[in-house]
């Protein structure tokens, strides 16, 4: 299994997970998915990466360097994003009763291992 | 790769002398794809060095990147070529609040009201900036007589007690307004200040960085299924931000350093938003 797809694997067993995605920082391009039915991962990681690199930007102005993890919250659940090294960022969504703290840690954990 | 996206490239490369390169460098240019924009862009400009459109478009990609002179040079040849062309007037006028000469500021926007008067956004942002400029100026304003006195029964302004001044958004909060900004949909500060210790004020940067964001943030909830967004929290070794939008027309951006905890920046957030809120129906 390559490290993508196991980094893939750990995020979407935490409950209330729907799926996740790892992008190409760049371009905002799939590198790899786990999504559930019904859910567009092209546009999925198009939006997620737009956002997290405007985020980005802001916060390097802001003088604090690069986020380490990001929660976009709604009404519906939240988008999370950690971006790794190598131009990749790993994307998940995740639903209302999802247990965001665990999802948080394994995300940190799996960018990690891309630097 | 978005499905207009790629009908545009497919366009372009199907016709290279069509001006299909202006939407499709603003398309990618809205996606954050801002180097691919940019060869777009500039391979257009290249075919076609008098149309003001083109020169607009770079502009707006030069101030997404951050390249500000970049930026004001290509809407400076954007308005030789077309002198009533609003949005660059608004543009320069962008980098001049930016940079502080709000005078400037006014002027362009001036310009771009005349140029364009049903543009409801530009008399906002003026009143805005004469606001800013009011309470910037030292000393006492001497009477000017375009602009109507204020009624007699208008309250005096108490002094904050946290050092803000009196027209702040979060001149209510004890914390005061420091790490804190309230910005327009234009990217424009509304309030609050944002300092680092290697380069002083940032909130206009910042602040210029969030043009947009809430419109992003919206799209990508909604066609996610997940509904209206309520915030953003980021994290990042030297601090926490956490951003949330008050109204439909503004983001509030609350920064904090990594010893206070984020849930607690959120709730920072949220009595800060409700501050904005209530000092936006004021000003309204």
């Amino acid at each position: 299994m390559s490290a993508a797809q196991t980094a893939l694997d750990r995020v979407t067993r935490v409950p209330g997970v729907r799926g996740a995605i790892i992008l190409s920082a760049s371009d905002g391009l799939v590198v790899a998915e786990q999504l559930m039915d019904g859910i567009d991962g092209r546009a999925a990681a198009a939006l997620a990466g737009s956002l997290v690199g405007r985020l980005t930007r802001a916060a390097r102005s802001a003088g604090l360097g690069e986020p380490a993890f990001v929660q976009l919250r709604s009404e519906g659940g939240s988008i999370l994003a950690a971006p790794g090294g190598q131009d990749v960022v790993l994307v998940a969504v995740a639903g209302p009763e999802a247990n965001v703290g665990l999802a948080r840690l394994e995300m940190l954990d799996a960018a990690g291992r891309f630097v | 790769m978005t499905d207009n996206i790629r009908s545009l490239t497919s366009r372009l490369a199907e016709e290279p002398s069509s001006l299909a390169f202006l939407e499709l460098g603003e398309a990618l240019r809205q996606r954050g794809q801002l180097e691919a924009a940019y060869k777009v862009a500039r391979g257009g400009q290249n075919r076609y060095p008098g149309l003001a459109d083109a020169h607009d478009l770079i502009a707006r990609i030069l101030s997404d990147q951050g390249d500000l002179a970049g930026a004001f040079d290509a809407w400076s040849d954007a308005l030789r070529l077309d002198p009533l062309r609003t949005s660059a007037l608004k543009g320069i006028a962008f980098l001049y609040y930016r940079a502080g000469d709000l005078l400037a500021a006014v002027e362009h926007l001036e310009r771009a009201a005349e140029s364009d008067p049903d543009d409801e956004s530009i008399p906002r942002a003026l009143a805005r900036i004469r606001s800013e400029a009011r309470r910037s100026a030292p000393g006492p304003r001497p009477p000017d007589a375009s602009e109507p006195a204020p009624p007699p029964s208008e309250p005096v302004p108490e002094e904050p007690t946290n050092g803000a001044g009196s027209e702040s958004p979060f001149g209510a909060l004890e914390e005061g307004e420091h790490g804190l900004l309230l910005v327009d949909s234009n990217g424009l500060r509304l309030g609050g200040t944002l300092t680092t210790s290697a380069e002083g004020e940032m909130g206009d940067r910042v602040a210029a960085q969030l043009a947009g964001l809430s419109r992003e943030a919206a799209r990508a909830t909604r066609l996610l299924g997940l509904g209206a967004w309520h915030s953003i929290s980021v994290e990042t070794p030297e601090g926490q931000l956490v951003l949330s939008a008050p109204t439909a027309e503004t983001v509030l951006l609350a920064v904090r350093d990594r010893s206070l905890p984020m849930a607690r920046v959120g709730l920072l957030a949220e009595r800060a938003a409700r501050a904005a809120r209530t000092w936006l129906e004021r000003e309204a």
